[in-house]
């Protein structure tokens, strides 16, 4: 088998999986359904290792591959095609990963639901279509994929469609996506008029060219051509990736089932907004203005995001936050052209966040799908693997040292407190506070679920026990990676020149081959954690959530009654949906109504339909002595006739025309 | 060609519908079952136009000429390019689907309702296939009765004001085209379209030609704004009705544009190209707020086509903006770059949304023959009891929304493109549809197909029989397939592309 049918084979087995499941779903059951689909990311997810192996470790140079031309117009080339690098393989991997232990999750968290093998069909969908956007060596390509995510993400938020908030929440995700995607779409549009390509080789060979050129948008003012594409482009990757202010759709993504909150919410769909910027670093290096906007967007996320996380009751909703928090602190890497250490974090991320996700799925199982962790408590006794790895895997999420999450964060922070465009101070000061507010939401979570007081009914109490097979392998085959790959990686990853191929890095700005230089191995960055303001943080923390919710529960309601205004602010998630909804959904539907009775049936109507029969007809009279004997003056003399005859119609009798008829 | 195709094309359905009226009203299978074999042999037919068709010339081919009122040198001449090649075979592939559409949801009078359709065919391709202006008036004409006819007679409620406002609105446009192309007679003593297209032409009287022809062809389209006898038009229709008019008749104005106006008057298009690329993005923002505000389906559906189409004028008129802006860059009878994604993004557009709309028509049909309602109140939880409609209407939304992978995406893709070459908030302003577009799609469907039944009629819905089944199986292919793979149409019309901007970017003023 050639190198280009292996490749296409690993997005399209998802996808004959999906079809199968979804079309033929009556035709082979529920079983036929998980085992279609779970072989098709299994094989998919083994070749995805096996081109990982070839590119990461056996040093094949990068694959860049045309697969069918999807059309030839006006000289450009639209192709389908596949870009294999260092960056893509570890989308790749994490991706098929991440989807397979979902997969085989599934089976336990959907088992009573009428909804299965549409379940299966969808979630397959989404991974062939999350490949294809990583896969993608073009911008019409990734925007199928990123468009793809999308629906599959509308489609599995709505999963339940009987539930009116789930169908408001797959609503206004897809619509704030749009908002990003329109962002996107112009950045496209730019690249094409400016370059004349859609391929990223070419599109990135004749960038440098364009450094100086420059666009006028408001009036005579000039904007910097590179930079307009930029943030474009970025305007794209807030969407997707839930950027501040467009973040509003991911809490609510929390209606579908847990499953897709682990994969798409929280490991991949989310995570294609860092992984695209990254892609386009060539681009973004050209634009400090582009770079700065990054990383202010991503430090303000980072920490108003993760405040936000500390207030909320819902367990999958403070994991929710937490991801909002963490795809701000991978934008903030982004900003400081430390694009290695975004997707360092995003595949350490994936991994624990993924963990977390399932775990609290798991506790969801194990308390009959109920989401409220002020009904929770004590869990600890009664579902210890669920326990442990959800432990483990906030660790991670904390940066504790030696934890996969420790190596990733603690990069970050020193990248961004090493960079020096304009926003650099605010972001540090951000991330640096991050720190403690990840420590309080994640104990917080700890112990309200697992610690103290059993808190549920009785009638749950009495059923509580841990979870399947089904369930558990998952969890565990994802806390072995959230604990140990960031110890065993990071060195090659950032150190090694792993992405040098896919990811560039203007001479200047090459923050992360300046720590390098200080990096001695992964048990002394450990080691020397423990003098940096980031460690003292995590236990400041650490420290002030044992207190406020293991120690004395009581804090944590003195808390909430002497800073009630933080409180209420935080509750309402600094009032972003109300403002939104005013805005924009009452408001456009507002507008909409206002055009149409007064522009469409008032104004175009009224006035210029209805009226213009009587202006003609006193045209008309002017007309009658103008008969010239020319063939074009008669048809003019038909308009007037025709109009004489219908007004004659409306004024007399409509019914004679119903006679006709 | 010894066989005369085109003619072949056009009679066929026309006599053959003499046949289903023999059928006459006793026997309505027979009648069905006729016009079924006749649009099924008009479709087979449509294959080796396809076939044989050359895709790398833009000259006329399957050309058919013959004298016909010498005295005024009128011809019987017809031939295709690039341009109406595939909207023919898109008004046969839809004859079809009319047929199957309506087999069981009319019960009236069906020998002379299939007979209308058939009829209206014939005329259809008549008007995509003729080369003579007085031809292609007559064509254009007499199409508008049959429409009258079956908006008049198989209609709703208020189908009497609907047929009126529509005769009054295309029949006005189209008599002040009438006298431009008598004028144009009179001034170049031939009806002959392609030696119009070469006549010289002062700037005055282009400005004058193409607003005669932007009256009878904006009305079509339609144009904002004098749009609004098409909610009317589609809400009185029947489906097959609405399906007709929103797949290919809509299209009859884009065509006209491409035939008429950018060939006959180059300076007057570009000196009112302002207007058009006014008009077309106020039809892509303006009416996609309206169509939010919609509470009646096929009234939200008509005003999202009236959108729709504001790409296809805009990619269509883009280019002289793109042309002026590349300005001293360009060799002189070059064209800039961009300028052919607008002309080919706009003629993908119209072969797109005539399967979506289409389509889209056709999901409403298959509720209001259950359910008799077109209200969105009505309506709620259709999911829980049509699942398998519910995934294609998802899929038809999804695809009127813009998304990637479907036909819907390949239009508005390349005239975005193409308009950003001439301007940032041409480009903005369009993309806005990505937003409006899903916004008013995705809002009916929450409100129609998602959420608990919401009443007892919708508790009774059945999930769609093999009949329709097959006939959205087929249009969700078509759909898919153009939007995977758009290649094959756009090679096939480049050649026309091109030449119609070789000979756009001269002028024609002596």
């Amino acid at each position: 088998m050639d190198m280009k049918t292996l490749l296409l084979l690993i997005p399209l087995l998802p996808l004959a999986g999906s079809i199968i499941a979804g079309l033929l779903r009556n035709q082979i059951g529920r079983a036929g359904a998980h085992w279609v689909t779970i072989l098709g990311v299994a094989a998919s997810c083994g070749l995805s290792f096996y081109v990982f192996k070839l590119i990461a470790l056996d040093g094949m140079a990068a694959i860049n591959t045309s697969i069918y031309t999807w059309a030839l117009t006006d000289g450009i080339r639209f192709e389908i095609g596949f870009l294999i690098d260092s960056l893509t393989v570890v989308m790749m991997t994490v991706v098929t990963f991440v989807s397979l232990m979902v997969h085989i999750y599934t089976i336990g968290y959907m088992r009573d639901d009428p909804g299965y093998q549409r379940f299966f069909s969808y979630i397959a969908l989404f991974t062939f279509s999350m490949l294809m956007l990583v896969m993608s060596n073009n911008f019409l390509q990734l925007f199928f994929g990123w468009e793809a995510v999308g629906l599959v993400s509308y489609l599995l938020i709505g999963f339940w469609f009987k539930k009116e908030s789930a169908i408001f929440a797959n609503l206004k995700a897809f619509l704030v996506n749009r908002v990003g995607d329109f962002g996107f779409l112009l950045g496209i549009a730019a690249i094409v008029a400016s370059f004349g390509t859609l391929d990223y080789a070419e599109t990135f060979a004749r960038a440098p060219e364009a450094v100086g050129q420059t666009i006028s948008i408001f009036g005579g003012a000039e904007w910097s051509l590179l930079t307009v594409i930029c943030i474009c482009l970025f305007i794209g990757a807030m969407g997707k990736s839930a950027q501040a202010p467009l973040h509003v759709w991911l809490p609510d993504s929390m209606e579908g089932p847990t499953p897709i909150s682990a994969l798409i919410h929280a490991a991949t769909m989310v995570t294609a907004g860092i992984f695209m910027v990254a892609r386009m670093s060539p681009l973004f290096e050209l634009s400090e203005v582009a770079l700065s906007f990054v990383l202010v967007i991503g430090a303000i996320t980072a920490l108003f995001m993760g405040l936000i996380g500390l207030v909320q009751n819902d367990i999958k909703r403070v994991v929710a936050y937490s991801t909002l928090s963490q795809l701000g602190y991978m934008t903030v890497a982004l900003g400081a052209s430390a694009y290695s250490a975004a997707i360092f974090h995003l595949m350490t991320h994936a991994f624990f966040k993924a963990l977390l996700f399932l775990g609290a799925g798991s506790v969801i199982i194990a308390m009959h799908h109920r989401q409220d962790m002020r009904e929770m408590g004590g869990l600890r006794k009664y579902m210890p693997i669920t326990f442990i790895t959800a432990w483990l895997g906030s660790l991670a999420l904390m940066g504790v040292p030696l934890f996969s999450g420790f190596y990733s964060k603690d990069l970050i922070i020193e990248a961004v407190h090493l960079a020096e465009r304009p926003g650099a101070d605010f972001a540090y000061w951000c991330v640096l506070l991050g720190v403690v507010v990840t420590a309080l939401y994640s104990l917080r979570l700890l112990f309200l679920t697992f610690h103290g007081k059993e808190r549920m009914e009785e009638s749950v109490r009495s059923h509580l026990h841990e979870t399947p097979l089904v369930v558990t392998i998952p969890l565990i085959l994802l806390a072995i990676p959230s604990v140990l790959i960031g110890y065993f990686t990071v060195e090659p990853m950032l150190f090694g020149g792993f992405f040098q191929d896919a990811i560039y890095v203007a001479p200047g700005n090459d923050v992360i081959g300046e720590i390098g230089h200080h990096f001695h191995g992964p048990l002394a960055m450990a080691l020397h954690a423990v003098v940096t303001p980031v460690f003292w943080l995590v236990v400041l923390g650490s420290a002030a959530a044992v207190m406020i919710w293991f120690w004395k529960p009581q804090l944590a309601t003195w808390f909430a009654q002497t800073l009630s205004p933080l409180q209420r602010m935080l509750d309402k998630k600094y009032w972003f949906d109300e403002v939104y909804q005013f805005l924009f959904a009452r408001g456009s539907l507002k507008l909409g109504n206002g055009l149409w009775r007064y522009g469409d049936a008032g104004l175009i109507d009224g006035a210029l339909v209805n009226g213009s029969a009587g202006i003609v007809g006193r045209l008309a009279v002017l007309f009658r002595h103008l008969q010239s004997g020319y063939l074009f003056h008669y048809a003019f003399a038909m308009i007037v006739g025709l109009i004489l005859i219908i007004a004659a119609f409306v004024i007399l009798d409509k019914g004679m025309l119903e006679g006709i008829f | 060609m010894s066989v005369q195709l085109l003619s072949l094309l056009i009679w066929l359905p026309i006599i053959g519908s003499l046949a289903v009226l023999a059928a006459g009203e006793q026997r309505p299978g027979v009648a069905r079952a006729l016009a079924l074999l006749i649009t099924l042999a008009a479709l087979a037919f449509s294959i080796p136009l396809y076939t044989g068709f050359d895709g790398t010339t833009a000259a006329m081919q399957f050309v058919e000429r013959t004298p016909w009122i010498e005295a005024f040198s009128i011809f019987y001449h017809l031939g295709v390019d690039g341009f109406s090649m595939p909207l023919i075979v898109l008004t046969n592939f839809f004859g079809v689907i009319v047929v199957i559409a309506g087999w069981a949801s009319i019960s009236k009078r069906v020998h002379q309702y299939m007979a209308a359709f058939l009829i209206l065919q014939g005329l259809m391709v008549g008007v995509f296939a003729a080369l003579d202006g007085m031809l292609f008036y007559i064509f254009f004409e007499a199409m508008l009765i049959p429409m009258f006819l079956v908006i008049g007679i198989w209609g709703g409620e208020r189908r009497v004001y609907a047929t009126l406002k529509f005769f009054l609105y295309t029949f006005l446009g189209s008599v002040f085209m009438l006298v431009g192309l008598i004028w144009l007679y009179l001034q170049s003593g031939s009806f002959a379209i392609l030696d119009w297209h070469q006549f010289p032409l002062s700037l005055t009287a282009q400005i004058w030609l193409f607003l005669a022809f932007l009256t009878a062809f904006a009305v079509k389209v339609p144009m904002w704004p004098v749009h609004t006898w098409l909610p009317d038009a589609h809400v009185e229709a029947p489906t097959g009705g609405s399906v007709i008019l929103a797949a290919i008749m809509l299209k009859i104005g884009g065509y006209g544009f491409l035939r008429f106006s950018l060939p006959i008057t180059p300076d007057g298009s570009a000196y009112l190209d302002w207007l058009m690329i006014a008009f077309s993005l106020i039809a892509v923002v303006y009416i996609g707020f309206v169509a939010l505000a919609q509470q009646d389906m096929k009234k939200l559906i008509a005003y999202s086509s009236i959108a729709h189409m504001g790409f296809v004028t805009l990619g269509f008129f883009v280019i002289f903006a793109i042309m002026r802006g590349a300005g001293d860059e360009l060799a002189a009878g070059e064209i800039a770059q961009g300028a052919a994604l607008g002309i080919s993004g706009g003629m993908i557009q119209m072969i797109s949304h005539g399967f979506i709309s289409g389509a889209l028509f056709l999901c409403v049909g298959v509720l209001y023959d259950r359910m008799h309602s077109r209200n969105i109140a009505d309506y709620g939880g259709v999911a829980n009891k049509m699942p398998w409609f519910a995934a294609f209407v998802v899929l038809f939304f999804m695809a009127n929304s813009g998304l990637p992978g479907t036909s819907g995406f390949v239009g508005e893709f390349l005239v975005i493109l193409s308009a950003f070459h001439a301007n940032f908030w041409y480009a903005a302003l369009a993309g806005l549809t990505l937003i409006l577009g899903a916004a008013y799609s995705l809002y009916l469907v929450k409100r129609v197909m998602f959420g608990d039944v919401a009443n007892n009629n919708v508790a009774a819905l059945q999930d769609i029989n093999a009949r329709e089944a097959l006939i959205m199986s087929v249009l969700a292919v078509a759909v898919l397939l153009l939007g995977i793979w758009p290649a094959p149409l756009i090679e096939l019309m480049q050649p026309t592309v091109d030449q119609l901007l070789n000979h756009v970017v001269q002028t024609k003023v002596p």
